[in-house]
């Protein structure tokens, strides 16, 4: 399972990428293969402001409907829209064109290093 | 494999019946209905013969599975048999033929039998109070809910915003307390698959209204410090309402009402066998303490000396049903309750029996996430490398219908096995066989399941994808 070194993760298996002062945040490589096959996603308005641990979505897979968590405090300042239409780019390229949100950072929040997350996936297995 | 469409067999003109000759006189349409109600097509209606309709028919009736056809084991809905003798008391014409808006005066004898249903529940639950109005599990949550917010709203309390529900908890948990106006917070468990209650004592404050628990909960383990978590909430002056979807596993050996509880609701169509799976009718009769009694929906079925009547109760919630709610279904409830008398708990004993032989049996070769005495349903994994759609697909080639899996959530990979109290163990034995025989498959040999189904593997993932819905 991919875990690429340059990002950082959370305990409810989302990604971080950190440029700047804005993060784009998506679901691990892990996570999607869990969910199973995603069917829809449910993704916020830009504007949105929300505080570290909020849900700003909802992911729903063949499986179960699952909440999104925000890693840090933000606001939403551009959401992938390519999502609706084609939700499975989140099983095909998680890190990549499977994005979910970009929000523009006012507060960080607790997040694990690459080997920080792996050593999670190893004890819940 | 699967029929045509009716239409599809048919051909212009074929007909599976013949008209008498007309012997009035012909009236144009037009002339006698407004011109908005006249088609402007004509329906597009089969045209066959009387034999292709009832083979037709015929064909996809015996391609049904239900308890009728087939072992059911589907978790956290209690799939047991349905006697056949509660079939005969609905079809007692003095209550088949029943028409709601009758009078009290006629319908005393219905209106015994809900008075009595809910004297049964009482005693069943140790609640003083019953409304037998909603007519599904989740409706039944719904108003347990919203009579707690009419409880707080009535005692001028606006603090009360959150309602606290376990991460194992059915969805629809959540859901009701969205819907009644609360959010909703989840509260994870300890190391036996049941609440943390550390947790949940940092979590309660002033400003919670209830906790939503189901008991036995998903995972099919009793959540032995109930009357702690009740405490808890209490101290803080809050409601602890239980989901009796699970009520099958503690009939007449807890009453949840001497275990702190304040509301619950029944699944009649579940614990008291009526059937159901089709999406109803069901009945997700309440009961409740005197302190939540005055906002039960309306009407109850009350008594005054020898006659039966409805009533109000003082401060309710006002209606979630039409009319009476599901009287047949109550019927049903009330006839199994008199069949079984006091030894209703064996229902109990031998549910909770069969969970556990089957649990006892597949361990070993399944993973079991709670290896202790389980009540009425067993959570397992497959073997590692296994996926549990893939043996749920294949157990439909063994002639058993998949219990429910990836739920609950908080297992991976779960697959809920409830195999209720009407099963025979020779019927357990060949479920355990087939599983037993699944876990030795190969991945890929599971993967092409099912093979003997009237359909093979459905894309589940692009129907939701491309959803193709009218309406």
């Amino acid at each position: 399972m991919s875990i690429p070194e340059e990002l950082q993760y959370t305990k409810t298996h989302e990604w971080v990428r950190h440029e700047d002062d804005v993060v784009t945040i998506g679901i691990t490589e892990h996570a999607q293969d869990e969910l199973g096959d995603v069917v829809f996603i449910e993704l916020p308005e830009i504007g949105t402001s929300f505080a570290s641990g909020d849900s700003f979505g909802t992911v729903e897979s063949v499986k179960a409907v699952s909440d999104l968590y925000t890693p840090v405090d933000g606001e939403v300042v551009e959401v992938n829209e390519a999502l609706n239409d084609a939700p499975e780019k989140i099983n095909e390229d998680s890190y990549g064109e499977g994005w979910i949100v970009r929000l523009r950072v006012s507060g960080e929040g607790d997040l694990l290093s690459a080997e920080e997350y792996e050593k999670l996936l190893e004890e819940s297995e | 494999m699967l029929n045509n469409l009716i239409r599809d067999r048919g051909r212009e003109g074929r007909r599976g019946y013949t008209l008498p000759r007309f012997d009035v006189e012909r009236v144009s349409l037009e002339k006698v209905l407004p011109k908005q109600s006249l088609r402007k097509e004509k329906p597009r209606l089969a045209e066959v013969d009387e034999p292709a309709v009832i083979r037709h028919y015929t064909n996809l009736s015996r391609e049904n599975w239900g308890i009728d056809t087939n072992f059911y084991p589907l978790g956290s809905c209690t799939m047991k048999h349905n006697p056949r003798a509660n079939e005969a008391a609905a079809a007692v014409p003095g209550f088949a033929g029943l028409h709601p808006l009758q009078p009290e005066a006629q319908t005393q004898g219905a209106l015994q039998v809900m008075y009595e249903a809910q004297g049964f529940l009482s005693e069943v639950s140790g609640f003083p109070a019953v409304s037998l109005q909603p007519m599904a599990g989740a409706q039944g949550e719904l108003t347990s809910i919203l009579m707690i917010k009419k409880y707080f709203e009535d005692a001028g309390d606006e603090k009360r915003t959150t309602v606290l529900v376990p991460s194992t908890a059915h969805g629809t948990n959540p859901a009701t307390a969205t819907m009644a106006g609360f959010g909703s917070k989840e509260i994870g468990l300890d190391e036996h698959g049941c609440v943390d209650v550390e947790e949940l004592r940092a979590m309660v404050d002033e400003t919670t209204a209830a906790l939503m628990i189901t008991n036995p909960n998903t995972c099919g383990v009793y959540e032995h410090n109930i009357p702690e978590i009740a405490n808890i909430l209490h101290e803080a002056g809050a409601f602890l309402y239980m989901d009796g979807a699970n009520m099958n596993a503690i009939l007449g050996r807890m009453r949840p009402a001497e275990a702190g509880v304040d509301v619950m609701h029944f699944n009649l169509h579940k614990t008291f066998s009526t059937p159901h799976g089709g999406g109803g009718p069901g009945c997700g009769a309440i009961a409740c303490s005197e302190a939540l009694a005055a906002f039960r929906p309306d009407p109850v079925v009350g008594k005054s000396e020898e006659s039966y009547h409805l009533a109000r109760p003082e401060k309710s919630i006002g209606r979630v049903a039409g009319f009476h709610g599901n009287f047949g279904v109550v019927l049903k409830a009330w006839n199994y309750i008199k069949m079984h008398g006091p030894e209703l708990r064996d229902v109990t004993d031998m549910a909770v029996l069969n969970a556990n032989y089957i649990r006892a049996r597949l361990r070993g070769t399944y993973r079991i996430p709670y290896d202790e005495l389980c009540k009425h349903e067993v959570v397992v994994q497959p073997p590692k490398g296994k996926k549990a759609l893939d043996v749920a697909k294949g157990l439909i080639d063994h002639g058993f219908h998949p219990p429910t899996i990836y739920f609950p959530l908080v297992v991976k990979e779960a697959m809920l096995i409830e195999p209720t109290e009407t099963e025979s163990k020779e019927t357990l034995d060949d479920f355990i066989g087939a599983m037993l025989e699944l876990a030795e498959s190969s991945p890929e040999e599971l993967q092409e399941a099912p093979i003997n189904a009237p359909t093979r593997r459905l894309d589940e993932a692009r129907a939701a994808r491309q959803l193709k819905a009218r309406w």
